[in-house]
Parts: C-alpha cells; structure tokens; sequence
C-alpha cells in the first residue's frame, strides 16, 4: 500500500459520506438517506438537492427514523440512516436491534460526530461508547475509516454488502492517509507496516497518530507493524493472530476502552494465551468542552503515549 | 360452520383460479360478513388452541383483535399465500406482536402456512416464535414484539409504495396500551407529513395492559381525537361488529385524499371466552385444560352478536 506522504491536506470523514452517497444514489436508485433533521451537519445537502425522492426527513424523532428505514428495507430499499454517533447508536439503539438486526435488514446507519470529535459540544454529544454497543447485536458490522478516502470506499462496501452495517465519521478534519486508488475490503485489516518488535492496531482517527508513532520508533530502531483495524466487526481476527508472534500489540482508537476496538483485540488475545496489551483510548470517563486535540491529550491518546506505552512493554 | 381442512381447500381452489385467470390479483370481495364472523370464530379457536398447547403465550389481545384480522386476512388484503414476499402485496404490520397468536392462526385458515404446524407456537425451531419473526414465518412482513415499533415500519413501507407508485396499501395495528410509546406519535406526525393515505392504522382499544386498565396505569384519553388532532383522518367504531368493520373497510378507508386513516376499535380483551373478558390477568396467561375446553366450548357457541 502507499501511504501518502505529504499528509497535510485534511477533511473530515463526515464529508466523505457526503460525497460518497451522492455517487451511489446515482447509479442506484433504491439507495435512500433517512435525514434526521441534522442533514446539513451531516453532509446529505447534495443528496438533498439531487435526490430528493430518495430522501426523508424525519425530524428529531431518532427512533422512527430507524423504524422507517426498516420498513423501507423490507420493499429492497437500501436505506443510510445519517445522524450523530451519539444519537444514532444510543437513541435508536433498540430500535436498530429489534427492526434492523434481529430481522437482519439491510440498514445503513452512518453517524457523524464520533469519538471525541465534537470537541466542543461537551460531553453529551462525545459518542464513545457507540462502536462497543453495535458491536454486542448479532448481524452488525461497524466500520470507521482513517480518513476521507478510505472512508469513501468502506461506505461503498457497506453499500454493497447486505445486512446492517454501522458506520463512524469524524465531525473534524483530519489528514488524508490514503490515496484515492487505495482499495478496502470490509473485515480485513489494512497493514500500514510490517515490523518485528511491537504491533500497533488503530483505527479512525486515531491512525494518523499510530502512523507517526510509528515514524518515531522506528527512528529509535524499533521495528512497528502497524494495522488500520477500520473494521472493529467482523474483527479481522487473523490479522491479530498474526500480530501474536511479535508478542506486544498497543491498541489506539478515539473510543472508550472498553468494548471497542481494545476490547476485540483483547479477546483475541486473551483466547489465544499469548502476547501482551496495552489499550490506548477513552478511559472509561465522559468528556467536556474542549478542543478534540486536548481531549486526546487527557485521555492519553497521543503519539507521545503510543511511544511510551511501546517502550514499556519492550522493556517488559 | 365450516370444517377447517374444507377452509383450506376451498382456498387452495381459489388460489388456482386467480392461475388460470392470470390476474394476479386475488380479491376476495366475494367473503361475506357471516364468513368472516365465522372465520374470527375459528380464529380464536385456533389462537386459543395455540396458547394452550404451548402453555404460555397472549391469549386476551389475541382474542380482542380477532375480528379485525379476519376481516383483513379473508376480504380486505392482497395478499398470496403461494407468494408470500410478492412485491405488490398489501403489508400487514402487528405493531402489538405480542398478539402473534391471532395472526398465525390467520396465516394457517389462509394457506400461508399448514394448520397444524402452528400449534408449534413458542417451540424450540418453531416459525411461530413468540412475537412475530419475519425469516422465520412466511407473510410476516416486519418482525415486531418491542411495543411502539412497528408502525415506523408501516410508515417506511407505505413511503416506498408511495415513491415506487405502487397501489398496496400498509395495514398496521397497534394496541391502545401501545399508544403509551412516544415513537407511536412520531410514526404519525411522519405518516400525516408524507401524505400515506395508502396507510391504516387499526388501534384496538381493549382498555386493558398488564398491570390493569390504561386509564389507570396512564390515560390515554381520547385516541380518536388525538389521532384527529395530528392529521389523520379518524374514525371509530366497533371493533367486534363484522359489519362495522366491513363497511370502514369498503368505504372509510378507499379514500385516496392524501390522509393516513386510523380506526379505533373498541374491543373487548379476551372477547368470546367469558372468564377472560375484560380480565387483565389473561393477557399474558394460558389456560389450563378445563379452562382451555370452556373456552373452545365458549367459542364453538358463537358470538353474541
């Protein structure tokens, strides 16, 4: 793969499910956006403006929205549901179980705002519980991608396969990784690195940090093999079977540590009987108003900490 | 009265004819109003039946729904039992799927599925689940079972035959306990806001929920009126009558003004089976077997008109 170097120009992942769905909605007709009212925060305007007869809008009324989009999958539509991470993995959340997983109907759920991203809105609208909770329903898959591009082709995927898929975005920009021939595929980890001393497996946001990490360490002679985990379910498990043997895997992710990323690599890990972990992530604590590169820094999730947290399970 | 095996073949031969005729479509225009209050009666026994045999399941909202379902599933629906999913049926979504009883029974007397087979209600492997489950039971149209959720589903499936111009109409029931759910106004204000006159809202208004009547565990009030006030057009009416039921049917609810319709039916919980009328302790309860043969005693004898 071919990691774009000069990684200056940023957009948020929010705007790459902007763009993207326009695309789909033009070479397919039964893709719907269940807008819930927060369409222009979350990038559906184009749609909108295009569409406008693949598109709903059901006010702030999170719960009907994820019924309508049921109903709607029932008659073959392919129904994106755009809201906030927040709202769309809490608000709706049994409803998504009851009419979307337990049946199994081919609901997108595409959510803005997610981890630590809406810096400033304060803790109530900071999702960083979301990916742990759509990771317990059977039948759903959660996706967050590094950045714009990589974002693009994994809600083209979704779009693709058939089932639930949850899907996260970025409210912030952040650095473009990829370049837009990069491709992805749904459950298999893209290995950014191969390295012998330590593993580091992120995801979303958070990538860009591992990627520079990286950079660090192997300047200090530390040998990194580096996985963007974009999808937490179906974890790619033989990824991180194949990360057992280097012994030491830091997990990073803009989530609560608990039941997200860190925790999926945990039961591989745990299950297997080998190899040792340190999660970097949310620590189990609400957020607050601030700038999103200060709430990373109360929470550890930073290059300096993936550094430190490698060297302290290499000396280990 | 009659036999059930008769019922199905009489059905099986209709089904052929709409072969042969090649229309597609298979109106049963035809069901006259003392079929249908002979089909509710069997219905029941079935549902009944049902719930017995399994030892557990919801035999007071089954029974209170029980006219309103024989209407829909031997007049009022197109629907094919041979093709279950054909895309240009009329839906029929059980918001209150916890009445599951009552619709398997219709799908067995229909022809969806063998009459036997339901009795496997609630059994390991069974398509009859608890509440509705929409890939294991064939004309289950959404899997329902969390009050308050299904009529979003009706809503999203009567905004696809709207934008598809199809001409299938969404028929949803919803309990008025239910109605306690705020999601079930949120389903409404979207149904009045995208114009679903293709949608039907049925709310059997039994008065009862588990822990008593409505009135008492939280009011409701007047859920025609409100009903009304949010945009639909309304009617009411009563819900055992197969002649009231009918003529909403045939008149009421044809009308393509650009307005949901909702009818609310009176109804009585448990209705036909004399000690569980009314009885709050029968929504969640099965008989045992005296009370299970009074009951088909009760119902073989027909309903008071």
């Amino acid at each position: 793969m071919s990691v774009t170097k000069k990684a200056v120009e940023k957009k948020a992942t929010r705007a790459a499910f902007g763009d993207e769905i326009v695309r789909l909605g033009e070479s397919n007709k039964d893709i719907y956006v269940v807008d819930i009212d927060i369409g222009k925060s979350c990038k559906t305007d184009k749609f909108i403006e295009k569409f406008p007869m693949q598109h709903i809008n059901v006010g702030i009324a999170e719960q009907n929205g994820a019924g309508i989009a049921a109903g709607l999958a029932t008659t073959g539509k392919i129904p994106f549901i755009s809201t906030y991470a927040v709202f769309g993995s809490l608000r709706m959340a049994e409803q998504i179980r009851q009419e979307v997983c337990y049946p199994n109907l081919n609901v997108k759920i595409a959510c803005s705002h997610g981890g630590l991203t809406p810096g400033n809105d304060g803790g109530s609208h900071q999702a960083i519980e979301d990916m742990g909770v759509m990771r317990s329903f059977p039948n759903m898959t959660v996706i967050m991608g590094a950045d714009y591009h990589s974002t693009r082709k994994l809600i083209a995927e979704a779009a693709a396969m058939y089932g639930p898929v949850y899907l996260r975005f970025t409210r912030d920009a952040v650095p473009m990784i990829y370049d837009e021939n990069e491709t992805f595929e749904i459950g298999k980890a893209k290995q950014l690195r191969d390295g012998e001393d330590i593993a580091i497996i992120a995801n979303g946001d958070t990538v860009r940090l591992a990627i520079e990490a990286a950079e660090q360490l192997e300047q200090n002679g530390v040998s990194v093999k580096l996985l963007d985990m974009h999808t937490i379910k179906p974890l790619d498990v033989e990824a991180v079977k194949d990360c057992l043997d280097i012994g030491s895997i830091i997990t990073v992710e803009d989530h609560n540590i608990l039941n997200g990323l860190g925790s999926a690599v945990a039961e591989v890990i745990a299950e297997a009987g080998k190899g040792q972990l340190a999660r970097i992530g949310v620590q189990d604590r609400f957020g607050e108003s601030a700038p999103y590169e200060k709430l990373l820094e109360i929470n550890g999730i930073t290059v300096e900490n993936i550094i430190a947290k490698a060297n302290q399970l290499l000396t280990n | 009265m009659f036999s059930t095996p008769l019922v199905i073949q009489v059905y099986k031969y209709m089904s052929l004819q709409e072969d042969i005729l090649g229309t597609g479509v298979w109106h049963m225009q035809q069901t006259s109003v003392e079929q249908l209050k002979q089909h509710a009666i069997e219905l029941r026994k079935t549902a009944v039946t049902m719930v017995y045999e399994a030892q557990s399941g919801h035999p007071g909202g089954s029974l209170s729904a029980a006219d309103v379902i024989s209407a829909l599933y031997f007049r009022e629906m197109n629907v094919d039992p041979a093709n279950p999913k054909w895309e240009d049926r009329d839906r029929f979504v059980l918001s209150k799927g916890h009445v599951a009883p009552i619709q398997y029974a219709a799908l067995a007397l229909r022809g969806f599925v063998s009459n036997e087979s339901v009795y496997t209600l609630r059994q390991y492997g069974s398509p009859f689940q608890g509440h509705p489950d929409m890939k294991k039971c064939p004309g289950i149209d959404i899997s329902t079972g969390s009050l308050g959720q299904g009529l979003s589903c009706a809503v999203g499936m009567a905004i696809a035959g709207q934008r598809d111009e199809k001409d299938y109409r969404v028929f949803a029931m919803v309990g008025d306990g239910e109605c306690q759910e705020g999601q079930i106004w949120e389903a409404i204000q979207a149904a009045v806001k995208y114009k679903l006159d293709n949608l039907i809202v049925f709310v059997d208004n039994n008065r009862l929920q588990i822990d008593g009547f409505c009135e008492d565990v939280m009011p409701l009030l007047d859920l025609e009126k409100k009903f009304d006030a949010f945009g639909f057009d309304t009617t009411r009416i009563d819900g055992h009558s197969m002649e009231h039921i009918v003529e909403t049917l045939d008149t009421f609810a044809k009308q393509k003004n650009g307005k949901p319709k909702c009818i609310v039916c009176d109804t009585v919980k448990g209705k036909g089976v004399s000690y569980m009328e009314d009885q709050a302790a029968w929504h969640g309860t099965a008989p045992n077997k005296e009370e299970f043969e009074l009951a088909i005693k009760e119902l073989e004898g027909g309903l008071p008109v």
